[in-house]
């Protein structure tokens, strides 16, 4: 078990370091914060609803990381693939585990980052009004963990081709199909055609936005932290599957 | 030391090493040769881990890369091919990294990096990012991280292809110095490199192996091998007189030069040397020549495509 955290910990801060060498993560911080702000404010219509909360803020965090996300995972693996540097990774003594969990992480403490990075909204929130602290905390965990499970479909995506073009293009359309299969729009026609209950539950119970919504309510629920422990892990367990098939490509 | 036995890839239908088995032991430095696309990447690739086998295995320094694969992968010190380095990071972070993914820690890992570079001649380039380096400093940081940890067993993947020829000796320079005590096999299709560097050679083409000597041994092969070439005012009437020798088996006049081959075991040169004196000849040229390995090279790989064709 040590040997595992030491070799993922190593990969992970390789990782790390690599985001704030390139231009990557000054750019995936600025935009994210920017649109954050812009849709709470515009879109969300912060200043006008006249509630002290951060609802017009979180809600719209699933379509900002709908193609955010895809863009900082389309590298993960796309990359070493193209440069050839996988075959020098996975020659030093590191598992294929460790180097997918150590890049995950790596990506997923970044995007932690920029999430904090947006806290001065939660301060103005409260020097406008008294809000619900509490709420506003399980929606930054709940927003972090969904960010989580889009990066392991990202990963995934990212093992699957050389060119990350391709990658973002895959995660998109899967990230997408997770967001929609909560939505009423996707439920109601699923219901309209006659299906039972049952499995329009089970369609709405894969969606991220239905765990996401769960837990911005303020509800930090142990079955909605467990859907995304199976999301990430599952993804991720996917990609160690095809990253092995794939790897020599 | 490495052992493989009966090493066999397969890309779906395509057969990429076709039951390759040798063992090179240590203080060994063994030339892989063979044309592009013969299988030795792929031999190289498997003996360091990156791929698995489709069947046979092999040993090293006691692991089997099969069941006991970062055992084997902590023995060896790997060079892939066009040496892929992570072109962000500078170099002694790059060096640092690997000496902690190689199991040093902390102020050792540091001091495996400034070793490593120092080995190298690294020290003016250590904070410089590894994407603006030139290409020969570029291979030399994988070299650098390849010899970090002191491995036992070296695997380079075409160390100096695309180096110009002041890098490419001081590359064989430092591969030379680290030939003791270690096995090492450095793949390459530059033939004079196996002449000048290593004291084995094996040729392999479609995947199996079809030559395994020593380099000298391989020059032996040649037709070339103690022919003696001369170049004469009066070609023609030279390249007569000279194939009616006893020691001559065949006379080839080609731009401008004789080259006289020898029959097996006789002393052609001194043969030679006898009918200028006898015939007062203005020789331009003269030398002995010591067989050419391109020849060879050429001969053993285009014996082995009929076979395949074939089967």
């Amino acid at each position: 078990m040590k040997n595992f955290l030491q070799g993922m910990h190593t990969v992970m801060r390789r990782e790390l370091t690599a985001y704030f060498a390139t231009p990557v993560a000054w750019v995936f911080i600025v935009i994210f914060t920017m649109l954050a702000a812009a849709f709470t404010f515009y879109l969300g219509g912060f200043y006008q609803r006249g509630l002290a909360d951060l609802d017009p803020f979180f809600r719209f965090h699933p379509w900002l990381y709908l193609f955010l996300v895809p863009a900082l995972a389309m590298r993960l693996w796309a990359e070493e693939r193209k440069s050839g540097t996988i075959e020098l990774l996975l020659t030093l003594p590191i598992t294929m585990s460790q180097a997918i969990v150590g890049k995950f992480l790596a990506a997923w403490l970044f995007l932690g980052l920029a999430l904090a990075l947006t806290v001065p909204i939660w301060f103005t929130v409260n020097y406008l009004g008294d809000p619900d602290n509490g709420v506003i905390l399980a929606a930054y965990i709940g927003s972090w963990l969904m960010a989580g499970a889009f990066l392991s479909i990202g990963s995934c995506m990212s093992a699957v081709t050389r060119n990350q073009v391709v990658a973002f293009i895959l995660a998109v359309v899967v990230c997408f199909g997770f967001l929609l299969s909560g939505l009423p729009l996707v439920l109601d026609s699923f219901r309209a055609i006659g299906l039972p209950q049952g499995f329009v539950d089970g369609i709405a119970n894969i969606s991220l936005t239905v765990h996401f919504d769960a837990i911005s309510r303020g509800v930090l629920d142990l079955r909605d932290l467990i859907y995304f422990a199976l999301v990430i892990g599952f993804w991720l367990t996917s990609n160690l599957i095809i990253l092995q098939l794939r790897k020599a490509d | 030391m490495i052992e493989a036995q009966s090493l066999t890839r397969h890309f779906g239908d395509l057969v990429a090493v076709d039951g390759i088995t040798f063992t090179v032991d240590t203080g060994q430095v063994l030339g892989f040769l063979g044309p592009n696309g013969a299988g030795k990447s792929t031999t190289m690739k498997i003996l360091t881990g990156f791929l698995p086998p489709t069947s046979g295995t092999a040993i090293i320094n006691g692991y089997d890369i099969s069941n006991d694969s970062l055992a084997v992968r902590r023995e060896i010190g790997y060079l892939p091919e066009g040496a892929p380095l992570y072109g962000e990071m500078d170099v002694i972070r790059f060096l640092q990294f690997v000496a902690r993914a190689r199991g040093f820690s902390g102020a050792e890992a540091e001091r495996k990096a400034a070793a490593a570079a120092d080995r190298l001649n690294l020290k003016h380039v250590l904070k410089q990012r590894i994407e603006t380096l030139s290409k020969g400093y570029k291979r030399r940081v994988g070299l650098a991280q390849a010899i970090l940890h002191d491995p036992k067993v070296l695997i380079l993947d075409e160390p100096t292809d695309g180096l110009d020829p002041n890098q490419k000796h001081e590359v064989r320079e430092l591969i030379r110095n680290m030939s003791e005590h270690r096995t090492i096999v450095v793949s390459t299709h530059i033939l004079e490199e196996v002449d000048a560097l290593c004291n084995r050679a094996m040729i392999i083409a479609d995947g199996k192996l079809v030559a395994d000597d020593t380099p000298a041994g391989l020059i032996e092969r040649s037709r070339y091998h103690n022919a003696v070439t001369l170049s004469v005012t009066d070609l023609q009437a030279a390249a007569s007189v000279l194939s009616k020798l006893p020691e001559a088996a065949k006379v080839e006049v080609r731009d401008g030069e004789i080259t006289v081959f020898p029959q097996p075991d006789t002393h052609l040169l001194l043969a030679v040397n006898r009918v200028i004196a006898e015939h007062g000849w203005q020789v331009h040229t003269l030398r002995l020549e010591a067989g050419r390995l391109d020849e060879v090279f050429r001969n053993i790989t285009r014996e082995a495509e009929p076979q395949e064709a074939a089967a």
